[in-house]
């Protein structure tokens, strides 16, 4: 049953969509043209665009709720019209975008003010407020656009930002180094998204949405597969998903608010957007949908198994980022109504994840930038706001009723029970699996970090809670956490299946177990990984390494993927780059160089006929106007047609 | 005896002419009646505003297709075109003209007639204020222009030709600093000027016998009557194309195409800064404009014939112009050398016999004077005690002492190399795209690999100001005043603009490129 995809025009106030994106890029043009003579001011101009563009987003959403079609489209201008490839510069504003709109917009705007106090004792916080609105403007286009062009900008400008802010700290070659490594990577998924969009204007011949969901119907399935799979591979590289999943946690080099806004909130669940928004491809193809819920499966399980053996507080929150995206994975891959749910997860976590990002933050500030958790211990009693808004988010991320986790979670496990084969049982198991695995590691993280003893390192004498200006947004967060989750998962749904091309039926399967069951067997597990993680860590933890078994030195060690990375792609890249210089050096040098000298001594010879004398410059004149009357008389002769 | 009849003329449609013509004539009287200290603001005043209401006229006849003054001016779509393109052009050099923040008193001599490197001359460039005969002088040589892309018979065209060459002589002449070599181009533009015009009035007087050549018809060496007789298979071929050789050369030499191109480096360098912008930008837009006219109207016919020639002319020049810019050590001379290879690209234009090849053409040479006006604001701007400081080592490690104009003229630098979403990447496109279509791969693959070699010279001295330690020489970049800012910028945002969004410029060309015989 084929369904056609319609935008209608856009009228009225949301003509005005484009200003979305407008006022954070104008911001950031004058912060980084002006210099120096903004440092005083330019933080608040960044913060005063993001919340402009929150209200905005807030009134368009309104103003959509009223209308019939509620995807509308806004041409600007023919972006590129060459031949037969005609992209528009245009806008697509829907359910789904919209809620990225607030999403982004709103968490956006109370990490900006977190991070002017976060970052006041920086000498670039200007530059640093404008890579942040530059990234929120690339990101707004992201979802905005309404063709893949588009989302390929705002895509590659979310890199662009994502790399200039980890290696924020120059000074430091880790930061540099974790940035190129981001790069890197998220190159290899860039490419296969760019290929995928070549495929779409080779098969389809266009790239706009509306006309590329209603032209799957007619591709084969073949055709339907590998594009689908190299949208996957983008997808997979931008929200770190297996196996291009290594370069998230390096990330967290960059300043605590960039971890919370770009590689926990926002940017990561580029690739969550690029599925959902992409349904009627990933629907077309039962196998992709296989190889979508593989990845989040088996993604979600290393987060969870490498979150629980790492000591670093913002490395143990970028793993369960990777993990909880594998979540949302899972959930756009299972297809129907699960990629609503997979949205729902998407927004509760960016609330609950961007509140813990900035709590960790916070912990750092107080513990003069320590991060380490087994140097922690005991600051409940010293950081109230921190430990009490912390606890809301961890309560939230391990699915504990009835904060939002529970509610946006628990659907998508249930969901997964209900495939119609024994892959019920695989990817099922494995998300209640990674439910449990969740709560121990979080709660080993919680319980480090505020409770049992005290572990500090000597120079620490009295921790302090943060300034107002950081704990606001981290309550503001906090109470997202907290009610978020019921409010999302009753309304959010059935918002979204009025998204054009997104929804549509459900095909409805009993699931293997009861709904009931799962529920609390979900919550069983989930009891008893925090109970064990309590168990284990309440009397604190040794502050140097243990020795430890097979398992856990493997996930220390990232389950060896950096490793797998270095020799199936780093060794022989290497190899081949010697092998092209060499080439380059002997080959193709040689003959260029020629090619050089030749055009070099050439132009010197050439140059002594400008002699500067009129007498040798009319002669010249006049030997060129003699061979061109004799050219054209040979013409006409017919010894040159 | 016969009654004498005069001809229709339709004044508003020639409107632009007569304002600029008029105005250069008030400009005369200014210089006579107004005191001293007032007149260069009158004057540059009278100027823009004279620029400014000839542009509007333009814009407001936009739909005018007709020919008037007997057979003289067509006042047609290439016309309006270009003639708005070379007000606008002219309007950003007036401003460079009349700049006198960077230099004090201006770019232009006090006193033209003392000797030069005198004592006295000496003193006048210490800061007296310059000539004001400067204005008349470039609003006659803009009418002039005018008419010469109107021009619809061969007696006008020779008549603009002149009226828009002679102030330019003169202006060539009437630098500041660097006397000798100043007026060492005005005489050698001069003498070569006219050498390059007598080969244009005898060509013309050759037409005039090959159309009196034909039985049955009036004699003439308006653009209907060469038409007419090119098509009727003629009789004395000799005389046409003969003819039409010397009409060529006498173009090709203001086009500045090789081998016609002597002139260009030494004029080029010796003129005073702006007056080169000037030239670079709008004669070369009245000179395609003219070779347009004369080859796509009145010898559409004979195309088979001139394509070839042209095309080995289109080609030579080019080369000329990309081998030699590679060893220039002078921007100046760098920037006339990369003039001389644009020329080249623009004949490629010239030989598309098509309407996207005439729209081509057109958008180049806007595209291509904003680019060249900005590159010549930055060069006035680069100077020391001596004036500016143009020889390529002085410009080692500008990057780090003024990045930001350093930035600007690595963009227009980058835009002559062609690099996309400049207006060097579109324009190149516009013009290699149909010439392509029309069956000249040959000339589109020389533009190309000559414009790989001059992208060598261009990203040379990106390289020099970028990479080099500045050493005790580099001179310091002037802070322009508003004039010479307000040019640089326009032209630096049309070349990004037309590099980003040029649909709307090639729109206006390809609904603009259909002449009136």
């Amino acid at each position: 049953m084929e369904e056609t995809v319609e935008y209608a025009q856009a009228t009225g106030l949301l003509g005005g969509v484009w200003l979305l994106v407008a006022i954070p890029l104008i911001s950031a043009a004058i912060l980084l043209l002006l210099g120096r003579r903004a440092d005083r001011w330019g933080h608040w101009l960044g913060v005063a665009a993001i919340g402009a563009a929150f209200v905005l987003g807030l009134s368009f959403f309104f103003q959509l709720r009223g209308l019939e079609n509620k995807s509308v489209e806004l041409s600007l201008w023919d972006f590129i019209a060459v031949g037969d490839l005609r992209v528009d510069f245009g806008l697509l504003f829907d359910p789904l975008a919209a809620v990225f709109v607030l999403l982004i917009t709103g968490v956006g705007f109370l990490i900006h003010l977190y991070a002017v106090e976060y970052m006041a004792h920086d000498a670039g916080r200007r530059r640093f407020f404008a890579y942040f609105n530059l990234f929120v403007a690339a990101m707004l286009l992201l979802v905005l656009g309404n063709n893949y062009v588009m989302l390929y900008f705002g895509w590659e400008g979310v890199g662009l930002a994502s790399y200039l802010l980890i290696s924020f700290w120059t000074e430091r070659p880790s930061a540099a180094t974790a940035g190129k490594k981001a790069f890197l990577m998220n190159r290899v998924g860039d490419a296969g998204l760019a290929i995928g969009i070549f495929i779409m204007f080779a098969t389809l011949g266009t790239t706009q949405y509306d006309e590329v969901f209603n032209g799957v119907g007619a591709l084969t399935g073949t055709t339907v597969l590998v594009l689908g799979l190299l949208l996957l591979l983008g997808a997979a590289g931008k929200s770190g998903q297996f196996p291009l999943q290594a370069w998230l946690p390096d990330a967290m080099e960059g300043p605590t608010p960039v971890s919370a806004l770009i590689h926990a909130a926002t940017m990561v669940t580029a690739g969550v957007y690029l599925i959902a928004r992409s349904n009627p491809i990933f629907s077309a193809n039962s196998t992709l949908q296989l190889v979508v819920v593989s990845v989040g499966a088996l993604t979600l399980l290393i987060g969870c198994i490498i979150g629980a053996a790492k000591d670093d507080i913002k490395r143990v929150l970028a793993w369960s980022t990777v993990s909880q995206i594998g979540y949302m994975f899972l959930g756009v891959g299972l297809g129907g109504a699960a990629y609503a749910l997979a949205i729902v997860h998407l927004l509760a976590h960016g609330f609950f994840k961007a509140n813990m990002f900035l709590g960790a933050g916070s912990v750092m500030h107080g513990m003069k930038d320590q991060v380490d958790i087994r140097r922690f211990g005991g600051l409940s009693k010293y950081m109230k706001i921190t430990w009490l808004t912390f606890m809301m988010g961890w309560l939230a991320i391990i699915g504990m009723f009835p904060f939002s986790g529970f509610f946006s979670k628990e659907p998508i496990i249930v969901a997964a029970f209900e495939r119609e084969d024994w892959t019920a049982w695989l990817f099922g198991g494995a998300a209640l699996l990674g439910a449990g695995l969740t709560a121990f590691y979080m709660t080993r993280l919680f319980v480090l970090t505020f409770h049992g003893p005290q572990r500090w390192t000597e120079d620490i004498e009295h921790p302090h809670e943060s300034p107002k200006l950081m704990t606001i947004p981290l309550i503001l967060l906090a109470v997202g956490s907290v009610g978020a989750g019921f409010l999302l998962a009753t309304s959010v749904p059935d918002w979204l299946t009025e998204t054009a091309g997104l929804g549509g039926e459900h095909a409805e399967h009993e699931a293997v177990l009861s709904h009931t069951v799962i529920t609390i067997l979900s919550l069983l597990v989930t009891v008893l990984g925090a109970g064990l993680a309590w168990f284990l860590f309440r009397a604190g933890t040794a502050t140097a390494p243990q020795p430890a078994g097979v398992l856990v030195t493997a996930a220390r060690r990232n389950l060896y993927t950096d490793t797998v990375n270095e020799a199936v792609f780093e060794k022989p890249g290497i190899f081949l780059t010697r092998a092209l210089v060499y080439l380059d050096n002997r080959g193709i040098d040689g003959l260029v160089n020629g090619l050089a000298a030749a055009v070099g001594g050439g132009s010197g010879r050439l140059r002594r006929m400008q002699t500067g004398f009129v007498r040798s410059y009319a002669t010249s004149i006049l030997a060129g106007a003699l061979l061109v009357m004799a050219a054209f008389l040979a013409v006409q002769a017919g010894w040159l047609a | 005896m016969t009654e004498l009849k005069l001809p229709s003329i339709d004044y508003a449609a020639i409107s632009p002419i007569l304002i600029m013509l008029g105005t250069a004539l008030l400009g005369v009287l200014v210089e006579a009646l107004v005191p001293r200290r007032w007149r260069h603001v009158v004057q540059l005043t009278l100027a823009l505003l004279a620029v400014l209401a000839a542009l509007t006229m333009v814009v407001l006849s936009a739909d005018e297709r007709i020919i008037t003054a007997g057979q003289a001016l067509a006042i047609d779509g290439p016309t309006l075109f270009l003639q708005g393109a070379i007000l606008v052009l002219a309007a950003m050099a007036l401003l460079l003209i009349g700049d006198r923040s960077v230099e004090r008193g201006g770019a232009f001599v006090a006193q033209a007639a003392v000797t030069a490197e005198s004592a006295d001359d000496r003193r006048q460039a210490e800061g007296r204020n310059g000539l004001t005969e400067v204005y008349p002088l470039t609003t006659f040589a803009i009418g002039g222009m005018l008419i010469f892309v109107a021009a619809n018979d061969l007696l006008t065209m020779f008549i603009a030709l002149e009226v828009f060459s002679l102030p330019l002589y003169l202006l060539c002449a009437l630098a500041r600093r660097r006397r000798l070599l100043s007026q060492e181009a005005a005489m050698k533009y001069f003498l070569l000027g006219a050498y390059a015009s007598a080969f244009f009035l005898f060509g013309v007087a050759l037409i005039y016998g090959f159309t009196s050549g034909i039985p049955g018809r009036t004699a003439g060496v308006d653009f209907a009557t060469i038409h007419a007789a090119v098509g009727e298979s003629p009789a004395s071929p000799v005389l046409l194309f003969a003819g039409m050789a010397l009409l060529a050369i006498g173009l090709l030499f203001k086009a500045a195409a090789a081998p016609f191109h002597v002139w260009t480096p030494d004029v080029y360098q010796g003129a005073p800064t702006p007056v080169t912008g000037f030239m670079a930008a709008c004669t070369k837009v009245a000179a395609f404009g003219a070779l347009l006219r004369v080859f796509q109207v009145a010898f559409a016919d004979a195309n088979w014939d001139f394509t070839p020639v042209l095309g080995a002319v289109a080609v030579l020049t080019m080369l000329v112009g990309a081998v030699l810019a590679v060893t220039q050590t002078d921007i100046k001379r760098l920037l006339a050398y990369s003039s001389i290879a644009n020329a080249g690209y623009l004949l490629v234009g010239v030989l598309a016999p098509s309407r996207d090849g005439l729209a081509g053409t057109m958008f180049y040479l806007v595209a291509y004077g904003f680019s060249v006006l900005a590159a010549f604001a930055v060069v006035t701007l680069v100077r020391d005690d001596d004036g500016e400081a143009t020889h390529l080592s002085r410009w080692a490690g500008l990057g780090r002492r003024s990045p930001f104009f350093a930035a600007l003229f690595t963009f227009i630098l980058l835009a002559f190399a062609g690099i996309p979403l400049t207006s060097g990447f579109t324009s190149k496109f516009a013009i290699f795209g149909p010439a392509l279509e029309g069956g000249q791969a040959w000339l589109v693959i020389a533009g190309v690999l000559t414009s790989m070699i001059l992208a060598f010279p261009y990203l040379r001295v990106v390289v020099m100001m970028w990479l080099s330690e500045p050493g005790e020489s580099t001179p310091t970049v002037t802070v322009p005043g508003g004039l010479t800012s307000a040019a640089l910028m326009i032209g630096v945002l049309a070349t990004l603009v037309l590099g980003v969004a040029p649909a709307p410029l090639l729109d206006l060309a390809a609904g603009a490129a259909e002449f009136v015989r």
